[in-house]
């Protein structure tokens, strides 16, 4: 997971972009065999403590998937955790420094 | 809080879409994930298991920002904000995926309502924007072109 | 006698300072005849596009369509070729099972793009990038990486992406690299395959036109930004996977990747992007 977060004038801005097949269910192998379904469903952050940006998602969410949302009241050097599960249950959870401009 | 495993599984034994929903169903179940509506295989019936019958009206306080013709269809890029007061929810739809709901944000205490993702989309169709606030939802719609590429490679 | 004797050596010496006279003269003229070239080739193409700055060209087709530009522009947001690029980095460091790593072939930590295509007059033949990391792998007693994608194209990635800013200037010097060129050439304005199709007639006939729901990249500044992140790959791929797809359009078999064939293109269309910037990895659909 790549995690871009810049604060400005109380405004954290955060991109995301987390490698992940996002195989729809839906997609057949080269042997005619519906390969199953792997995606994420669920995105979160946390910001000192509190949820600052949740997500339910879907396979209709493009492959290595990008996210970019905002949130107040961050400030540059402060940390925020995002986390994601998927529909096997893997998870990834990562931590990123949020920077100036 | 949310369904518990076994009553998940109590409530779908038996039933034929077991099978398939399981394949889908993580070992350890997230409990907000609604599955339900993101299997839903209509744009109706998706808005209604996410939603249940809340009344629709159109607004123009939605703004989407998504191209007039995709390069390509598995990486549309589409942007959503809202100057609804009160949005406790947005949700996107790709009205002709076989599964039309692509994503749900639940608009956090601190989070602007405004947010950007790439999906997929099957073809030509409406992109629809769902936005829950005070017990209604308001809808904008947008069309994106999906064509289909000449060169291979 | 001695006139004899000066009548023996004065036909074959006036022989051989002829040919030397020509070979020099020849020498000169390469470097002169691909420079015509690159001249006809960017004023076609400023005449086809006379609002596109010649520096834009890098960017392919986004220099000349608007809509497909915005989303381009989206997925630089965070392009998806971040993770291979970063992956690339990996691939990179990590040590050969010698205990070398690619940084004993490549100088300046693997930023050295530029400097691919050449044509090696040891070798006789142009090398490419992904060619010379494979060379360095098996140097090292590793096994050659597959050219289409995947580990090497990530390392192509990395190594493309350190590279950024540095100028397009493949040099055709000799005879060699001149033979090269032209085959390059000639295998970019020939028609090819089933539907007998030329490169020169998609991207620079029909540039900036659709062919069905395409539209054609020009092509000055079409190897500058490889290896690519294609949306319809969904993943990061080659220079000549990217033309074994072209070639299959054309109705024809396409030719392995690193072949002679596809190198000698390759070197062709990036001495005709001479003076543009080398700008990869990028995103494309």
């Amino acid at each position: 997971m790549k995690i871009k977060a810049i604060a400005k004038d109380n405004v954290v801005s955060v991109k995301i972009l987390i490698q992940h097949v996002m195989e729809t269910g839906r997609r057949k192998d080269e042997t005619g065999k519906i390969v199953p379904g792997h995606y994420i469903t669920e995105v979160s952050a946390q910001h000192k403590g509190e949820t600052v940006f949740q997500a339910e998602l879907g396979p209709g969410v493009s492959k290595d998937p990008y996210i970019a949302f905002q949130f107040t009241g961050g400030a540059v050097g402060e940390t925020i955790s995002i986390s994601w599960i998927d529909s096997k249950g893997g998870t990834e959870k990562t931590d990123s420094i949020i920077s100036a401009m | 809080m949310g369904v518990s495993r076994r009553q998940f599984f109590k409530s779908v034994a038996g039933t034929i879409a077991y099978a398939a929903v399981a394949s889908a169903v993580p070992a350890r179940l997230f409990a907000s994930w609604n599955q339900p509506a993101f299997t839903s295989e209509t744009l109706a019936a998706a808005i209604a298991a996410k939603y249940g019958n809340m009344p629709i009206e159109e607004s123009s306080a939605i703004q989407i920002k998504s191209p007039e013709i995709a390069e390509n269809g598995a990486y549309v890029p589409v942007s959503i904000a809202t100057t609804i007061a009160g949005a406790s929810n947005i949700s996107v739809f790709s009205e002709a995926n076989f599964s039309p709901l692509v994503a749900s944000f639940n608009i956090m205490p601190r989070m602007l309502p405004d947010v950007s993702l790439r999906l997929r989309m099957a073809k030509t169709a409406n992109i629809v924007v769902l936005v829950q606030a005070g017990g209604k939802l308001y809808r904008t719609v947008r069309e994106v072109k999906v064509t289909i590429g000449g060169c291979g490679g | 006698m001695k006139k004899r004797v000066l009548n023996r050596f004065f036909a074959p010496l006036l022989v051989l300072l002829t040919l030397l006279a020509t070979v020099r003269a020849e020498a000169v003229d390469y470097q002169a005849k691909v420079q015509a070239d690159i001249k006809a080739f960017r004023d076609y193409f400023a005449a086809q596009f006379p609002d596109v700055p010649f520096a834009d060209y890098a960017n392919g087709v986004y220099a000349i369509d608007a809509d497909s530009r915005k989303q381009w522009l989206e997925m630089e947001e965070f392009p998806p070729y971040a993770l291979a690029v970063e992956d690339g980095k990996a691939l990179f460091e990590k040590p050969f099972a010698n205990g070398k790593t690619y940084g004993s072939c490549f100088a300046n930590g693997g930023a050295v793009r530029q400097n691919y295509p050449y044509f090696d007059e040891k070798k006789g033949t142009v090398v490419t990038l992904e060619m010379a990391i494979n060379e360095c792998r098996v140097a090292n007693g590793e096994k050659a990486l597959a050219c289409k994608g995947g580990d090497i194209a990530k390392i192509s990635a990395y190594m493309a992406f350190i590279s950024r800013g540095n100028p397009v200037d493949v040099k055709v010097a000799t005879e060699g690299a001149y033979n090269a060129y032209m085959k390059g050439k000639e295998f970019f304005y020939a028609k090819h395959g089933k539907l007998n199709m030329s490169c020169a007639g998609c991207h620079m006939e029909f540039a900036g036109k659709r062919l069905r729901a395409e539209i054609l990249s020009p092509a000055l500044g079409h190897t500058t930004h490889f290896p690519v992140y294609r949306s319809k790959w969904g993943e990061i791929g080659t220079l000549h996977k990217r033309y074994g797809g072209c070639t299959n359009d054309t109705g024809a078999k396409a030719f392995a990747p690193q072949s002679e064939e596809y190198r000698n293109l390759e070197f062709f269309e990036t001495v005709m992007s001479n003076g543009l910037i080398f700008n990869g990895p990028a995103s494309r659909k």
